[in-house]
């Protein structure tokens, strides 16, 4: 038997029974958005980075950002966080307009979330161990619920054996693993993922995509993965994650008969949204900015 | 932009750090480990380099005022000379330019590392306020260790310019001890106690400051660290002037 607890995929053939998938995904709670954007506009000095965005992120969804360097994707995300403010319109994080908010207030909601920074970002005087830990530490929590915690996560992301390595002496692809499993602490419903893939090779990028899968599928998290890389795009919105009869994690492909409806792309485009749908819209459109991104040509 | 709208805005910046370093006392967490770890760093690190400056810096004290003394015939005030140079005015200065240039460097580089690493974003993603965790503790850990290292310089300094009137110029040391204890009084040993006090806030808080607006990569970081040496220096010197004025008015001491 097949476990899928995100109800990542929907049958598109008639003679598939979905009637009960449907029902699951039409759920109210599913429905609500986890993340809103409503109009938001963001300009540094002289310099328009986002102009009237506005999208969501359902339960279990992963939205996909694509879009120049330097074109506001990695400023999405820290506007998320409320690491910057917008000049205009409004973030709704769990229903929760966190706009406003101070920074003690953030602080709040900011536990809800796991970000993955580009480099890593981790805690360079620190062991691997401590870095995961950092949340739970801040927080109080008891020895042993930390040390189970911090060896459940580094499991997850198949690192166990760097558990005492400073970061360092990690790889690149290492130091996002490890700064996957310190964002997944605390099992956030949100993880945002900041080109977590960036300069690495294929493979080590094909790993850090299936992390993202799994969560999405497995784990039913909300998130959104900013990259340019169009290998990432394929991986997540072409595959979802299922445990097989042994209990092992097995990465499906949704072939021609299967529509993935929980992963979404959205293009940015001088600041607005250029494009948000589907990947084989994304692929079948004929605009030329898009064909160019997409095609390369 | 222009010079003195950048110093403006530079000072509000500075004032608006240490304004939300001292709001964020008032709730926790409070990170005493983080603080004990800055203050062994600060006091007993720093304790080497502020001994050799306050020893030497009494010793020569003494060699260049001696001769002037005894032209005077008053060579039996000289540990009184060298006891209220260093007690009102060396003793905290010179401790404060040499922690600046050790620990406000070190504080601006690590804290612009870890800016342009973005490790201080990935501290404020993960609930934790850069402020309480990395500045309080920092300048909390400079306010309270300075006056320390400021009273070890000034008997540092004192034997120093005790060994080179004895050595060289054949003082006694009694004469010597003498003077400096008719030289100096409670009122300034505390107002040499205050001033460390203010120079380690504007060390902390200048270099905090410093390092936490680093842009532009490693070459940033290099400039953080020159700036907050540069600044803290300066401004230790000028708050140094009106705080020996303040105190010459508030504790009567420093006027014939």
């Amino acid at each position: 038997m097949l476990a899928n607890e995100g109800n990542s995929v929907l049958p598109l053939s008639d003679d598939v029974e979905f009637s009960d998938m449907e029902e699951a995904v039409d759920a109210p709670e599913r429905i609500a958005p986890v993340i809103e954007f409503r109009d938001i506009c963001l300009a540094f000095d002289e310099k328009v980075i986002l102009d009237g965005i506005s999208f969501s992120v359902r339960r279990g969804e992963t939205k996909i950002i694509l879009g120049r360097s330097g074109g506001g994707k990695s400023t999405i995300i820290r506007l998320i966080l409320g690491l910057i403010k917008p000049d205009a319109g409004r973030i709704l994080i769990d229903g929760e307009d966190i706009t406003d908010y101070d920074e003690p207030e953030l602080m709040q909601v900011r536990q809800k979330i796991g970000m993955v920074f580009q480099e890593g970002a981790l805690f360079d005087s620190l062991p691997v161990y401590e870095n995961v830990a950092y949340r739970l530490r801040e927080q109080g929590t008891e020895e042993e619920e930390v040390d189970a915690e911090v060896r459940r996560m580094l499991r997850f992301v198949a690192l166990e054996d760097a558990i005492d390595k400073m970061p360092n002496e990690l790889s690149g692809g290492m130091r996002r693993r490890v700064g996957i499993a310190r964002a997944l602490v605390g099992d956030p419903e949100i993880v945002l993922f900041d080109e977590p893939t960036a300069g690495l090779d294929p493979p080590t990028a094909r790993t850090i995509c299936e992390l993202a899968i799994k969560l999405r599928d497995l784990h039913d998290v909300s998130s959104i993965f900013v990259t340019h890389e169009m290998n990432n795009l394929r991986y997540l919105s072409s595959e979802y994650a299922v445990i097989d009869e042994n209990g092992e994690v097995r990465f499906e492909k949704e072939g021609g008969r299967l529509c993935m409806i929980n992963t979404e792309i959205m293009m940015l485009r001088d600041g607005k949204i250029g494009f948000q749908g589907k990947d084989e819209e994304l692929m079948r459109s004929d605009d030329p900015y898009i064909r160019t991104f997409v095609h390369g040509k | 932009m222009n010079p003195l709208f950048r110093f403006i805005a530079e000072l509000q910046d500075v004032s608006l750090l240490l304004w939300r370093s001292i709001i964020s006392l008032r709730h926790g967490p409070r990170y005493f480990a983080e603080t004990l770890r800055q203050m062994d760093m600060i006091g007993v690190g720093s304790l080497p380099i502020v001994l050799l400056t306050g020893f030497f810096t009494g010793g020569v004290l003494v060699l260049q005022t001696y001769p002037t003394l005894e032209y005077y015939s008053i060579q039996n005030e000289s540990g009184r000379s060298v006891a209220t140079s260093l007690i009102r005015e060396l003793g905290p200065v010179l401790s404060a330019l040499m922690v600046s240039g050790r620990i406000g460097s070190a504080i601006s580089a690590e804290l612009g590392s870890m800016v342009v690493s973005q490790q201080i974003e990935a501290m404020r993603a993960l609930g934790t306020d850069p402020i309480r965790k990395l500045v309080v503790p920092r300048i909390a850990a400079l306010i309270l260790m300075l006056p320390l290292l400021t009273v070890a310089a000034d008997i540092f300094g004192l034997i120093g310019g005790g060994i080179v009137a004895n050595y060289i110029y054949s003082q006694d040391v009694q004469v010597f001890v003498e003077s400096v204890r008719n030289g100096i009084s409670t009122k300034d040993i505390v107002g040499g106690m205050i001033k460390p006090l203010f120079f380690g806030l504007i060390i902390g808080v200048v270099a905090c400051h410093k390092g936490l607006s680093t842009r532009g990569g490693t070459v940033g970081v290099g400039r953080s660290v020159t700036n907050s040496v540069v600044t803290a220096s300066i401004w230790v010197i000028i708050f140094d002037f009106f705080l020996a004025k303040a105190l010459q008015y508030l504790l009567d001491i420093g006027r014939l």
